[in-house]
């Protein structure tokens, strides 16, 4: 709790600078509006025009404001939270994309982690792999995975889904390795004095031990599975989601429409991430390793 | 039909020489050979399967139509990388890196701002960056310092979190006997703090080098000059020239492994005290 007042802090510093910025990179606009117009603009005036032009470079955060809530919750008053030009249904085709991939990738990673644990030849021989293969910018080939799942016919939320499925299962190995691997000689002797087979030494113990590790892991793949979504949504063909918004807004220099895009991504973020530290609070607590 | 069964064959054939080979001996070389095996074995399951089953080189071409167009276009490869990498990847890379270094030292004297800074560096590391790149384009120009910015952009936040994080990692005695030296806040900075950061600073730096290279060639699709290796893919998908992309995924990947093992290389010389490394050699 005691650091609240210092995150308060940065935040206001944050939107301190944003404001400044968007003086900043608005004013030549501004300048160049009133000497068509023939008027000398004086300093507030010129800060005002800055902070409501309608395709500024750098939009007022209460401008991106405003557009969140055009695209929300007016929308919602007006009984169309599903139209297409609704935030909402933006999010919500991100939001499946994003969960399809994570749920694959989680697997993925947890049945390969379980391999790499308990066969030798697959730690020696698929771990550096792994490792590898995250060093192929998968973000920058998603549009051929796009086109390419499209030319066989699939299409739709698949291709999405696995380009975050990509991003999502590197984490998740190398979590739950370390996790799996975490139990120490001597709780591994016990069970062997207890005569567990491999089985329920993995079932008992392994598992168990490995969860605090799991939930650290997937954090980051959700975070990692979003951003994936988001990059498949930017190749043509995507009907909709927050990076076709983005990419729409680039096309037609709607900046503000851009921030709120982004912004809203950053909220989907933020409350998917939180949600699992949540499902991880209790998990943990109820099993006595709550720290 | 038979070119199916010999692939088989091969892929039984190499598995079992895999797993022999590491359940009998633990070697330095076995740990070199086994994953260099395991790959052989996927590029000529690839190559096998691709001739097999006739499919069509628009959806996947074989490794060999991949190595002909990557080597009749070196040329082209190479105004690319250049383009890409070093222009666009690296100066961002060393600006956000640097940048964030700086910030995370300056911070440093202030717990109330390390405080503030780490959670919400925390959160805004794991936001969609990427989403910045129509923006930073728009403002930066076609050319490479929009790529630059955009590295710039996506590597700070790792990398300011890890080396505050590093900066903390000296422990209460070692800080006290440096106060017993009567060591001024520079000496105790260089002589303990940032040698003790090393390890964070360096997981940062890795995780940054991956994430450069990603920036950088996303950063192409919202526009760019008609060079680049972001520009490049997106524009040989359009003509359906998929042995050409895949070449020039091959160079990201080259590029983004020799990138990455540079970095752990300089790791292994500067932290070899630390445990992780020493078990190693």
């Amino acid at each position: 709790m005691r650091s609240i007042l210092p995150i308060l802090t940065v935040v206001l510093a944050i939107f301190v600078l944003w404001y400044g910025m968007a003086v900043k990179l608005n004013a030549p606009w501004a300048y160049d509006k009133a000497k068509r117009a023939d008027v000398t603009l004086s300093f507030s005036e010129m800060v005002a025009d800055t902070w409501s032009q309608n395709k500024p470079r750098l939009p007022a955060p209460h401008q991106v404001t405003r557009e969140i809530w055009k695209t929300t919750g007016a929308m919602i008053a007006k009984g169309k939270a599903f139209s297409k030009r609704s935030l909402i249904y933006h999010g919500w085709v991100t939001l499946s994309a994003t969960s399809l991939g994570f749920v694959m990738g989680t697997m993925l990673g947890i049945f390969l982690a379980i391999g790499i644990v308990h066969n030798r030849a697959m730690d020696m021989s698929v771990m550096p792999w792994v490792i590898a293969s995250q060093t192929i910018p998968i973000l920058a080939i998603a549009p051929m995975v796009i086109v390419v799942l499209n030319a066989i016919g699939i299409s739709g939320l698949i291709p999405k889904a696995v380009i975050s499925m990509y991003l999502s299962f590197f984490p998740v190995v190398v979590g739950m390795v370390k996790g799996l691997r975490a139990p120490d000689h001597m709780q591994l002797d016990q069970m062997a004095t207890w005569h567990a087979s491999r089985v329920q030494v993995f079932w008992k113990l392994r598992l168990p031990s490995s969860m605090p590790y799991l939930f650290t892991s997937l954090k980051i793949a959700m975070a990692a599975s979003l951003i994936g979504a988001i990059v498949g949504e930017l190749p043509t063909g995507a009907q909709g989601g927050l990076g076709a918004r983005m990419l729409t807004g680039s096309y037609y220099g709607q900046t503000i429409q851009i921030w709120s895009a982004l912004i809203s991504a950053a909220v989907l973020a933020a409350v998917l991430v939180g949600i699992i530290g949540i499902i991880q609070n209790i998990t943990l607590k109820r099993m006595g390793m709550a720290r | 039909m038979s070119v199916l069964a010999a692939v088989l064959v091969y892929w039984i054939a190499s598995l079992a020489l895999n797993v022999w080979l590491a359940n009998r001996y633990n070697t330095r070389l076995v740990r070199l050979v086994v994953p260099a095996i395991f790959g052989i074995t996927i590029l000529v399951v690839w190559e096998g399967v691709v001739r097999g089953l006739e499919i069509n080189p628009v959806l996947l071409p074989a490794p060999t139509a991949i190595g002909v167009a990557f080597a009749g276009a070196l040329d082209t490869l190479w105004v690319d990388f250049v383009q890409t990498f070093v222009k666009g990847a690296l100066s961002g890379y060393i600006i956000g890196c640097g940048a964030a270094f700086l910030v995370a030292v300056a911070v440093d004297r202030s717990p109330f701002l390390q405080r503030g800074l780490l959670p919400v560096g925390n959160f805004v590391a794991a936001l969609p960056i990427i989403g910045m790149a129509p923006i930073l384009v728009m403002w930066f120009g076609f050319d490479w310092q929009s790529k630059s910015a955009v590295v710039v952009v996506m590597v700070f936040f790792p990398m300011l979190v890890n080396t505050v994080q590093g900066l903390q990692a000296s422990d209460h005695m070692q800080r006290d006997l440096m106060r017993t030296y009567a060591a001024s806040y520079p000496q105790a900075l260089m002589k303990l703090r940032l040698p003790a950061a090393m390890p964070f600073i360096f997981n940062g730096l890795k995780i940054a080098s991956t994430l450069a290279l990603i920036g950088a060639i996303v950063a192409e699709f919202f526009g760019s000059p008609i060079k680049g290796m972001g520009f490049r893919i997106s524009t040989e998908v359009g003509r359906l020239a998929l042995d050409m992309v895949w070449a020039e995924i091959a160079v990201a990947a080259l590029a983004g492994s020799a990138f990455y093992g540079s970095v752990a290389m300089i790791e292994k010389a500067v932290t070899f005290w630390h445990p992780s490394q020493r078990g190693q050699s």
